[in-house]
């Protein structure tokens, strides 16, 4: 063996480290600088270099909004009940309990209560790594509760969206899930609660044609991926290539659908002050 | 029209065809016992196999070039159909029709998803696929039927939401959306009634109401099986799984407690007779208005809110 730890004497100790990351390093989609986790949790999980917006999910976005140890999970184990017993290259009910295994969540949804500088907010955050942050029964639930509990203690309603649509595991039971978290947003409406919604990379299908469209106040995070069909199927559907920049929030800004891009590091303070005006 | 025969309606085709054959000599006696006798076959054929279609073959007859579609139904059901064009905001979106008619002595609102039955009138209706106009022009008829507390009846029958450039454009999601926060707390009865296809947002985005109907024949699910196949099974040729995993027939849907009542077809579908098809259904239509109709508004909402809180299948 002794040829082969000489050979590795020869890279650079810096290169060395970069080539067998030991879990602690990302590489950035968007100038593919390699950075150290640390790095990018001071920064928002944000690229220093590019800016590029790091997906995280709903641990790190509760970590950067809500007040330190403020947030009380709702609902913490509520589970799919695999309504259709389905199955296609695998049992969903294995795919759901291998899920659970890996990602130490128990759906694309978690919702809670807490405090975004000392002001008291109910959060839905989805987490994409749970089988794409597909929405079917239980996301439904757990935000139709959340919005419940926002709508009894009135408190603003945040929902942070990532998520590729509606989960086709639960067939017609996931397209209900739109009209019910519609339903009870209508309810908060009527009850002048704020609702606020964030959009993530991505946010597509029916979770954009249901509460991530339906903010008071619609906030989107940078070049993030946004819309209703995803790009490969429309680019099907018409033969043409998509323009440059189809579909991200800066494209949906400037069409209407969104009130203002927002750098993840100043999220926390922008939605202070937004909740301060819509707040009587 | 040409006539279109499904795979599993070739046997009853082909019987129905001797039959006729053999009408031509009718006037021997021996041949007209053999005719009665075939003729009794045929329906039992047709029991046997309308009885036993898989799910994949009722997607197959929801999608029947024949089949009766949206203004097919208003004009063999209602009476001064007034069409009204528009969402007042950018165009009139041909693949979603709607204006005032009357069912017998009922005013409703009677809006819905439009196909076309051949390729130009196809290109017209764009194959049923409604643009964010199509979605805000039947909410501005939704909120006007509001307005002169007029019940409102939706029909679905959509391949989906056009997915194209434009549509994204002028924001298909926020209109579906913006149709159910809306739908869902307007002050008069809505009746559902998916006629064909009830593929996904698409065809949800006019499909929340009060009651929710759905033809024997007809499909409602969140993708079509085809889709699902490419997605799942990354090929097309898994339909036929697609379509069985997804549970999506009339009869599925009242059994996951989404639909309240299926509205039977003629034998062999809706295509099948036309004005059986519009009459039945207006009888069902009629009676859920009614029903509908000795709700108060706040509790009528309040009970459809609660109708879709309660769709959903979960542990904890
Ligand atoms: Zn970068």
């Amino acid at each position: 063996m002794g040829w082969f730890k000489r050979e590795k004497q020869n890279i650079s100790p810096d290169s060395q480290k970069l080539d067998i990351p030991d879990g602690q390093w990302e590489k950035c989609a968007g100038c593919d600088e390699i950075i150290h986790k640390k790095q990018l949790e001071i920064n928002a999980w944000v690229c220093y270099k590019c800016d590029h917006h790091f997906r995280v999910g709903s641990e790190e976005y509760i970590s950067l909004l809500f007040d330190k140890n403020s947030f009380k999970e709702l609902d913490k184990k509520m589970k799919s009940g695999d309504p259709l017993e389905f199955s296609d290259t695998k049992k969903y009910k294995d795919r759901i309990n291998s899920t659970i295994k890996k990602t130490g969540l128990y759906d694309a949804v978690r919702t809670g209560t807490g405090k975004i500088n000392g002001k008291k907010a109910v959060l839905g955050c989805m987490d994409f790594k749970f089988i794409g942050g597909s929405m079917g029964s239980v996301v439904g639930e757990k935000l139709a509760r959340a919005i419940d509990k926002a709508y009894d203690t009135k408190s603003p309603m945040i929902i942070i969206s990532q998520s590729g649509g509606a989960r086709m595991m639960e067939g017609a039971l996931s397209l209900m899930q739109l009209a019910k978290t519609s339903a009870r947003l209508s309810k908060l409406a009527d009850a002048k609660i704020p609702y606020i919604s964030i959009l993530t990379d991505p946010t597509t299908g029916g979770t954009t044609a249901s509460y991530a469209m339906l903010g008071d106040i619609n906030i989107a995070e940078p070049k993030a991926l946004i819309g209703f069909a995803g790009p490969r199927v429309i680019k099907q559907t018409i033969g043409k290539d998509l323009p440059k920049g189809f579909q991200r929030s800066e494209f949906l800004q400037e069409h209407g659908f969104v009130d203002f891009i927002c750098h993840r590091k100043e999220l926390k303070n922008r939605l202070d002050l937004v909740l301060g005006y819509l707040s009587n | 029209m040409a006539n279109v025969t499904l795979d599993f309606e070739k046997p009853i085709v082909e019987l129905e065809r001797k039959i006729e054959e053999m009408k031509s000599f009718e006037d021997n006696l021996d041949i007209q016992y053999e005719i009665n006798k075939l003729e009794e076959k045929v329906i039992q054929l047709k029991r046997n196999v309308y009885k036993n279609l898989t799910r994949w073959q009722r997607v197959q007859l929801a999608r029947h070039a024949e089949r009766p579609y949206t203004l097919d139904y208003i004009y063999s059901m209602c009476d001064d159909f007034i069409e009204l064009h528009g969402d007042r905001l950018y165009k009139d979106d041909k693949a979603m029709v709607g204006g005032f008619a009357k069912l017998d002595d009922m005013k409703v609102m009677i809006i819905g998803q439009q196909k076309g039955r051949d390729t130009k009138s196809n290109l017209y209706r764009n194959f049923g696929m409604a643009n964010p106009e199509g979605y805000r022009k039947a909410l501005r008829l939704m909120k006007m039927a509001e307005k002169f507390n007029v019940p409102v009846i939706t029909m679905l029958d959509t391949p989906g939401a056009y997915p194209g450039i434009e549509a994204e454009e002028n924001g298909q999601a926020e209109a579906i959306a913006r149709n159910l926060l809306e739908m869902s707390r307007l002050k008069v009865p809505i009746v559902v009634c998916v006629i064909g296809e009830g593929a996904s947002g698409g065809a949800l985005g006019i499909g929340l109401g009060d009651r929710i109907l759905m033809l024997e024949n007809t499909w409602y699910s969140v993708i079509s099986p085809e889709s699902c196949s490419s997605i799942l099974w990354r090929s097309w040729e898994y339909k036929e799984q697609a379509a069985e995993a997804l549970r999506l027939t009339a009869e599925d849907l009242l059994e996951q407690g989404i639909i309240d009542r299926i509205i039977p077809e003629p034998l062999g579908g809706a295509h099948k007779d036309h004005q059986y098809m519009a009459d039945t259904l207006k009888t069902a239509l009629k009676e859920e208005i009614l029903e509908l109709q000795k709700v108060k508004p706040d509790k009528l909402v309040a009970n459809r809110i609660n109708k879709f809180g309660n769709m959903g299948v979960f542990e904890e």
